[in-house]
């Protein structure tokens, strides 16, 4: 074990090294682009024994990926937002052939209008593609999740891809202590590939992606996707187990932080997470019993362990740096489909929507989201879905458009 | 040509590598080319392929395919190529591939995907050199969804979104590929199995980009009985409408020229989907236009 500074990028980039991987399909995009660029020297002085491969988009990327660890393989790769949409398509079908590898999105808001900067639009666009997705919120968890991934998705319960998400610009460019696991120690905890007998060889002719004529035949084979997935929580436990006694860390579906006895609990995912529990603590210091519950897992969700840590809470705050156009927020639907109809769930789940395109959340937002929900609390009846704002933003972008159009009147340039 | 195991007709095996049985339309001029490169290339084989047609050749719990096949998606297929053969070649230099074990990588699709949304991911496996097979049925429209006008709808014919007939001329995707310089390119039909036989395995024995442009007769999509696939084939070829070629040392090649071209109408009548050229009345314009591009084409051929 060895401790180092690193950006999240980089961290990503050491995870694909310590699972060894064989193959690196890679594209360029703001904010990732240091992952492959670091691969790729590390490929060019052979400290990576991968063969790294530009495609020419993330479609072809994931692809190439897909195909590659259908052909036995361990792959890695990695993307962003438009990259991820753009990709989309391949997502869902190569989830289908139950093909394992780990794929990083560097996390960033989605056009229109156009955005380098952070928010889960792009890896939520995934939720529903059959990839296990894990959220980091440190630079220790990109490494630590990418190798988890490669374990997780390999184990013959599961199978899958694994998308590990990293937030741009909070994660991808900030330095931070990271403590690598020792190489040996993961070649033991991962070992080599295991294509378990279905990999694309001469002499062992196989179909692989085909296509159904049978609703039945289709049902039974997206229903499968589905029950490894879930599976992937129980195999979470051992794998979790294995990972810690390499490395002292160990890492539950949800995290708990001072939320046993909270009358409030935060529930949030990613790099915002450090904020929150900076805010509980002062929430806290004040004699307000306010903790934060993180899920770590997105897919498959831990319904379970969601219900447990917030049971007999007064009210539950959902964070979402996302905004399913029409509906709200996506993990606030998903924490109340957990909770609903569950004994002892929370009576009060307030939403609130903020951090899009790399927008701050200042502490006093926090503040003011936990006031908000003592107060639904006190009512008895949940708050509208809050979209985080400020008077002052608004009048600024209000100036701004009139200034356009004036400048547009004029007739200035065209 | 020298260096080569296929003089005759008989000298192409017949394996039966594909099989039998498939849900192919009687009478496809794709499967029959697919038929016959199977044999050629053997079982170590694996195609890659697109949505298309040839799609529904490998339907759950079933294969007619000896070798190994994997859909991807309508875009893709080459940068599916490109994984199974990077993933083949680094798991050889680790030594966890048997030599006997490698495969030879085919990408089949139509001429949808090939000329349409296929044609970036494409044109970026020859830029990266992949060594591969690209193999485009070309049935002129996209056929497996009842033939719609492609970019490889010819002048003249009537599709389902051109009823009055394309006002568009053939994109030339052989061209296209050729100018991105791969290793071999080279256009083939079925109906003449010694000439295609010849061209797989020459691009058998090259290494990096190979692609062949197999014109696909298509009796649902261009009207005519399925018995009169391998005559509207022949026609193809001995009115100049479909020229056998290959691109050798950055030189085309023809490698069948007809000796005397029959006029384009002979090809033309013998297709449903060019009926409207002809009743209730003739239309000169369109068949004077057909031919001339014909002419115009041949007369830039330099023989011998």
């Amino acid at each position: 074990m060895s401790r180092a500074l690193m950006t999240g990028n980089v961290a990503a980039a050491w995870g694909a090294r310590l699972a060894n991987v064989d193959y690196i399909p890679a594209f360029p995009i703001t904010p990732q682009t240091e992952i492959i660029e670091t691969l790729a020297s590390w490929v060019d002085e052979g400290l990576v024994d991968a063969k790294l491969t530009m495609l020419e988009s993330e479609h072809s990327m994931v692809t190439a990926a897909g195909a590659a660890a259908a052909t036995g393989a361990r792959v890695f790769t990695a993307t962003s937002s438009q990259g991820l949409l753009y990709a989309l398509e391949m997502l869902y079908a190569v989830a289908g052939w139950r093909v394992p590898f780990v794929m990083v999105n560097v996390s960033r808001g989605v056009a229109s209008p156009i955005t380098l900067e952070p928010d889960h639009e792009d890896i939520l666009a995934a939720r529903d593609s059959g990839f296990l997705q894990l959220h980091a919120a440190t630079c220790q968890e990109v490494v630590d999740f990418v190798l988890l991934g490669y374990a997780l998705g390999e184990d013959p319960r599961v199978r899958l891809p694994v998308l590990v998400n990293e937030d741009g610009f909070q994660l991808s460019f900030t330095r931070e202590p990271v403590a690598l696991p020792a190489a040996s120690d993961i070649a033991e905890l991962l070992g080599t590939f295991d294509p378990m007998g279905s990999a694309l060889r001469g002499g062992n002719p196989t179909s692989q992606g085909i296509a159904v004529l049978d609703p039945s035949a289709y049902s039974y084979f997206r229903y499968e996707i589905h029950l490894a997935s879930r599976a992937a929580l129980a195999a979470w436990d051992e794998v979790a187990v294995s990972f810690a006694e390499i490395t002292g860390r160990r890492y539950e579906p949800v995290e708990v932080y001072r939320a046993d006895d909270a009358e409030v609990a935060i529930v949030a995912i990613g790099s915002f997470s450090t904020k929150l529990k900076e805010a509980v603590d002062r929430l806290r210091d004040a004699g307000q019993r306010v903790g934060l519950v993180r899920p770590l897992l997105l897919r498959p969700f831990p319904d379970a362990q969601l219900r447990e840590a917030l049971a007999g809470k007064k009210g539950v705050l959902v964070f979402d740096q996302n905004l399913s156009m029409g509906k709200g927020g996506v993990l606030h639907t998903e924490v109340c489909s957990a909770l609903y109809g569950a004994r002892g769930a929370p009576p009060i789940v307030a939403s609130f929507i903020g951090g899009l395109g790399g927008r701050d959340l200042p502490s006093e937002e926090i503040y003011a989201m936990v006031d908000e929900t003592l107060a639904a609390v006190q009512r008895g009846e949940a708050p509208p879905p809050r979209l985080l704002f400020t008077h002052r933003e608004l009048t600024q972008q209000r100036r701004l458009q009139v200034i356009a159009g004036v400048e547009r009147a004029k007739g200035g340039a065209p | 040509m020298k260096d080569t195991r296929f003089a005759h007709l008989k000298d192409i095996p017949s394996a039966h590598l594909l099989g039998a049985g498939t849900a192919m339309c009687a009478g496809c001029g794709g499967l029959l080319a697919v038929r016959e490169i199977h044999e050629v290339l053997g079982d170590r084989t694996v195609f890659v392929n697109a949505a298309g047609c040839m799609t529904l050749l490998s339907t759950y719990p079933f294969t007619p395919f000896s070798g190994s096949f994997l859909y991807t998606a309508m875009a893709s297929a080459p940068a599916g190529a490109q994984g199974v053969r990077d993933a083949l070649d680094v798991l050889a230099r680790k030594g966890r591939l048997a030599p006997e074990d490698d495969l030879s990588v085919v990408v089949l699709t139509g001429d949808g995907s090939a000329s349409g949304m296929g044609l970036s991911a494409t044109s970026a496996a020859i830029d990266r050199g992949l060594d591969f097979l690209y193999v485009c049925y070309d049935n002129e429209g996209y056929g497996n969804t009842g033939q719609q006008a492609s970019a490889t709808t010819p002048l003249g014919a009537r599709t389902a979104t051109t009823e009055r007939g394309s006002v568009a001329s053939k994109k030339d995707l052989f061209g296209i590929w050729a100018a991105n310089r791969p290793a071999y390119v080279a256009t083939a039909i079925g109906s003449e199995p010694v000439d295609l036989a010849r061209k797989v395995e020459k691009a058998s024995k090259i290494r990096g980009p190979k692609l062949l442009l197999v014109l696909a007769p298509c009796p649902t999509g261009w009207g005519f009985e399925s018995d009169q696939l391998v005559e509207i084939g022949r026609l193809a070829v001995k009115t100049g409408a479909w020229p056998l070629k290959e691109v050798e040392g950055g030189k085309i090649v023809h490698t069948k020229v007809p000796p005397k071209r029959a006029p384009v109408e002979e090809y033309l009548r013998a297709q449903g989907r060019f009926a409207h050229l002809f009743e209730p009345s003739r239309d000169e314009a369109t068949l004077a236009s057909i031919q001339q591009s014909v002419d115009a084409y041949w007369r830039t051929v330099t023989v011998g």
